[in-house]
């Protein structure tokens, strides 16, 4: 049996990591909040530029783009969005493990793909492996705002303009609630499945000058809007995923302590019972 | 009097909305009054300000990268950034007039770091030219 030392420290050690971890815990909640505040803003934006370019998309005048339109596929863009720290739960690997797999299965030579990776995890996961990371970002705010991506955002999606990929999908957490993430895929460029927003009648627009210039400022615009919303929603999500983590933590300390506390008083009455033990036949070896 | 209803969005979120008899924007192909009962009709905006005038009040505000939809009865302005001329940071679009400027000195026509510095410009000169009035 350890030392009623031993154990004590080992109740100190835990109880200071508890503190952390709780501490992790509400500063996460809060940061959650704020990264839920932010996606709720973003979605007017999102849903009025989803309407125009269906609207526009699907009109009858048969605009083409060639961000439109799909091509022959010789090399495809990965976005990967993960967190520029770790103690978040299974928020990395999920998505890096399933990126890893659906790499490996659909390409065989390195020439086939190209990743931007959002986030230190990811981008150290692909260069351990070796893989071509053409573009990252790293040491985002907690609460980036469009300027802060616009750049990655704009350099990728001109990148699929000059023809560096052919097809590119964006892989990320999605926040569902407080206690579930869901990995998710989408194809980001081309975009051939544009949803419209609402069944509601679109309306037919006059294009001021012309539908292919408009088409050329929309499309870019709206590319770059979908990799923003991605990464507001996959900030809520790690927010989430770390809160989760941390909460789990801070119970599993609370067990451990328990049960330290449990061992340590056996331990101290054990001692007490000896000494006890000692004393009395001690006494008896003298009568 | 008709009115229109107005509502300028961004991606960090609506920066303006309300009612306005005449907006007045600067598309890529000249300027633009739009009245209610327009057709419908979509322009690309150029980085300038935009104006909202209800009756004797008319609201300003600097808009960067984006267009403008018209319906009959709403106008809806999407734009990468747009400010009211209170919350413009004077010293700070000074700081990035400056810069820009000094880019544009340095780099070659025609290339991309050229048009940034260009577009940055564009747009201090104009959050500056907001911000005095």
């Amino acid at each position: 049996m350890a030392s009623l030392r031993d154990i004590k420290s080992r109740i100190t050690s835990t109880k200071k990591t508890k503190q952390i971890t709780k501490a992790m815990q509400m500063v996460s909640a809060a940061k959650l909040n704020r990264a839920e505040m932010n996606a709720k803003s973003f979605v007017p934006y999102m849903e009025k530029i989803q309407d125009v370019v269906a609207s526009i998309a699907t009109g009858s005048s048969g605009a083409s783009h060639p961000m439109l339109e799909s091509r022959d596929v010789k090399k495809t863009g990965y976005v990967v969005i993960t967190s520029d720290r770790g103690l978040a739960g299974a928020y990395n690997s999920s998505v890096l493990r399933h990126v890893y797999r659906t790499i490996n299965e659909r390409h065989s030579s390195k020439d086939e793909y190209a990743i931007i990776v959002v986030g230190k995890v990811g981008l150290s996961f692909f260069k351990k492996r070796d893989m071509p990371v053409v573009e990252s970002i790293v040491g985002l705010a907690d609460q980036p705002s469009f300027a802060d991506i616009k750049d990655i955002a704009s350099r990728t999606v001109k990148m699929f303009e000059d023809g560096a990929f052919d097809e590119l999908y964006m892989y990320y957490n999605h926040y569902v609630s407080a206690i579930q993430q869901d990995l998710t895929e989408k194809k980001l460029l081309p975009l051939t499945d544009i949803e419209t927003g609402e069944s509601k009648s679109l309306a037919s627009y006059e294009y001021e000058p012309s539908e292919e210039e408009i088409l050329e400022v929309l499309l870019p615009q709206y590319a770059e809007s979908l990799i923003y919303g991605a990464l507001l929603d996959a900030k809520a999500a790690e927010h989430a995923s770390r809160m989760t983590a941390m909460r789990s933590a801070t119970d599993n300390a609370d067990d451990l302590i328990g049960s330290l506390t449990l061992s340590y008083n056996r331990a101290r009455q054990a001692a007490i019972t000896q000494e006890l033990t000692e004393i009395v036949s001690g006494a008896a070896a003298l009568e | 009097m008709n009115t229109l209803e107005v509502s300028v969005v961004t991606p960090d979120g609506p920066v303006y909305q309300g009612e306005a008899e005449l907006v007045s924007v600067k598309a890529q192909s000249g300027e633009l009054g739009i009245l209610p009962g327009h057709i419908p009709l979509v322009a690309p905006l150029t980085i300038n300000a935009v104006r909202f005038k209800n009756g004797a009040d008319t609201h300003v505000l600097a808009v960067s990268g984006g267009f403008v939809e018209v319906r009959p009865k709403q106008v809806t302005i999407l734009a990468e950034s747009a400010e009211n001329p209170s919350e413009i940071d004077v010293e700070r679009a000074r700081a990035a007039k400056e810069r820009a400027e000094q880019r544009l000195n340095q780099a070659k026509q025609d290339n991309v770091d050229f048009r940034r510095a260009e577009l940055a410009l564009k747009r201090a000169v104009n959050r500056l030219d907001l911000a005095k009035k």
